[in-house]
């Protein structure tokens, strides 16, 4: 039995019923990165002796009869999710050496329910990017083929999660930093509801699109670690005060009844034909299980990137405007320099090409005489686009498509051309404008052994449907539990 | 052109970023091609058509005024380049 590619359902069964520890299952966690690491790159920061010392207490848990279901499971966590007394990059120069001196409140109620942490994943720098070729650390490979990106920007933790150098991880997800890398690594990426997981502790890139969620390799798991993350905070003003109902009991409910909507609009030009043939075939999977299959409109999807790369951009350019070199962070400071040279030197320095490129776009979005045509215009389009899903869950109770154009491209394909980079998250992002929850969940490989993934994407604070609807394909299917030959 | 050189300049100047002339060129060539293509949104009329900056219809968050414990303040100095113990120190101002 492979220790390192249980689900967490199967682990949690064996910790309870004591045919593992949690510190054996974590030993044989630390040797699969120790395997794999030098040819994935999927982690930043590896936190051996702790998360052994965490493995100790949760076994100590265990047998005291205390354990929930994600009690001494291994897991890795973004490093884009602040760690108190763990350094967190963001996958960023400025912030190689930042220890937070407190955790992510995501964090701490994972730590709560008996996370052990392995360490910190890879990312795109500030979570810019759908590669992470953008990490100042290096690229991620993807374990399904080491020649290409895993995706991103969560691609750390999905490749890390395909690997099984970890059992779960939590990403995040801007314009579809958790779905597409999930999808172009073959497992599950959940980018619940807007606010309802809290942002506190989540270093900002756009304070109005960012969500943390869940990547597994089953339905189910992701459904039991949004439970544990899922919820209002007093610290992020901006989290959702409504109730977390059961999620995994939503699982069982499966299809029949239920009206899938096709939108017509994300089958786009370009798109890649074996994408188009795996995801039709899901829809006639979904089909065969008793869900009614309907096509709808999303009028405006065409105007989503151009939205979604001003909006995020604009949020950026003021979040980033943080990095001083005073608080935290790199410092530069020119001899005889003043503090407006420390400025400079600081932020030119410290960040890479990508972050600088919206910065500055997001400076010139909001700069006088260009807000209105911009930034103003960018704003009213994304109400459109919000209406536009909002008129199609009038008929439908949730939203199946492909997640990505293509399959995971070559490394190095696609860095020299922004725009060409930005047209990977074209699906995805709308969900981001419009705030409402996301799940890719794996549904085939392309012929050269490349992943593709099923998105479904629900109304506002409609995961468990979502949940369902993913669980039923994922029973129905063996998708899941194929792993790469790495 | 939607952008020129010298607006590039001008907009690295505000976002406090100094930029060697190949990245200022480079950023001037890819600026543009991602401002054009930002173009088609003028092909929509959105006259009345209020904007959304949040997704969710959340009201103001609201809390009684409370002292409560925060951050030590050496924690809070702990990742900064220089202090003097008490305060962040920075270069000289004016």
């Amino acid at each position: 039995m492979d220790l390192h590619y249980l689900t967490i359902t199967q682990a949690s069964d064996l910790l309870a019923r004591r045919e593992i520890s949690s510190v054996e299952l974590t030993r044989a966690l630390l040797q699969r990165i120790e395997a794999t690491e030098e040819r994935v790159h999927a982690y930043l920061t590896i936190t051996a002796e702790q998360a052994l010392a965490q493995a100790e207490a949760a076994d100590q848990r265990i047998a005291a009869g205390e354990a929930g279901p994600l009690t001494g499971i291994p897991a890795g966590i973004k490093d884009v999710l602040c760690t108190r007394g763990v350094r967190t990059t963001c996958g960023s120069k400025i912030l190689e050496r930042f220890v937070p001196p407190y955790d992510a409140t995501l964090v701490a109620r994972l730590r709560d329910a008996g996370m052990v942490m392995l360490g910190k994943h890879n990312m795109d720098e500030f979570a810019m990017g759908s590669s992470t070729e953008n990490s100042a650390y290096g690229a991620t490979h993807n374990p399904w083929d080491l020649a290409a990106i895993p995706g991103g920007s969560s691609g750390g933790s999905t490749a890390s999660v395909a690997a099984g150098s970890c059992l779960y991880a939590v990403g995040t997800d801007t314009g579809g930093s958790i779905r597409q890398p999930a999808s172009h690594c073959g497992v599950v990426g959940l980018k619940p509801t807007y606010g309802r997981v809290s942002r506190y502790g989540l270093v900002a890139f756009a304070s109005s699109l960012d969500q943390a969620g869940p990547i597994t390799r089953s339905v189910a798991d992701a459904a039991m670690v949004l439970q544990a993350i899922a919820g209002h905070d007093p610290a992020d003003s901006t989290s959702a005060p409504n109730q977390v109902p059961d999620y995994r009991a939503a699982l069982a409910r499966g299809v029949k009844g239920l009206k899938l909507g096709v939108p017509r609009e994300y089958f786009v030009e370009g798109m890649d034909p074996e994408v188009e043939q795996t995801v039709r075939r899901a829809f006639a999977v979904l089909e065969e299980l008793g869900a009614e299959l309907v096509e709808v409109s999303l009028p405006h999807t065409d105007y989503g990137l151009a939205v979604y790369y001003i909006i995020a951009p604009a949020e950026a350019s003021s979040n980033l405007a943080r990095y001083d070199g005073v608080k935290y962070g790199l410092s530069v400071r020119p001899e005889d320099g003043d503090l407006l040279d420390m400025y400079y030197a600081t932020r030119s320095q410290g960040f890479g090409p990508e972050v600088v490129r919206r910065i500055m776009l997001g400076t010139y979005a909001l700069s006088a005489g260009y807000y209105d045509a911009y930034y103003g215009k960018a704003s009213a389009v994304r109400t459109l686009l919000a209406r536009d899903f909002a008129e199609a869950f009038e008929q439908v109770d949730a939203i199946v498509s492909p997640v990505s154009p293509t399959p995971a491209f070559d490394l190095g394909q696609k860095v020299d051309d922004p725009l060409q980079m930005y047209l990977s998250d074209v699906l995805t992002l709308a969900c981001n404008l419009a705030g409402l929850p996301g799940m890719s969940l794996p549904a085939g490989l392309s012929q050269q052994g490349r992943p593709i993934g099923l998105q479904i994407i629900g109304p506002h604070f409609a995961e468990e449907t979502v949940l369902a609807v993913g669980h039923a394909f994922e029973r129905a299917t063996d998708h899941h539990q194929q792993h790469p030959s790495l | 052109m939607k952008i020129s050189r010298q607006e590039v300049d001008r907009v690295a100047r505000l976002a406090r970023l100094k930029l060697d002339p190949e990245m200022a060129e480079l950023l001037t060539g890819q600026m543009n091609d991602i401002l054009t293509y930002m173009d088609k949104l003028t092909q929509l009329d959105t006259s009345g058509v209020p904007p959304t900056n949040h997704a969710l219809e959340l009201t103001g968050a609201m809390r009684p005024d409370q002292a409560r414990p925060s951050l030590e303040r050496q924690q809070g100095l702990a990742n900064a380049a220089d202090t003097d113990g008490q305060y962040f120190k920075v270069p000289r101002v004016i």
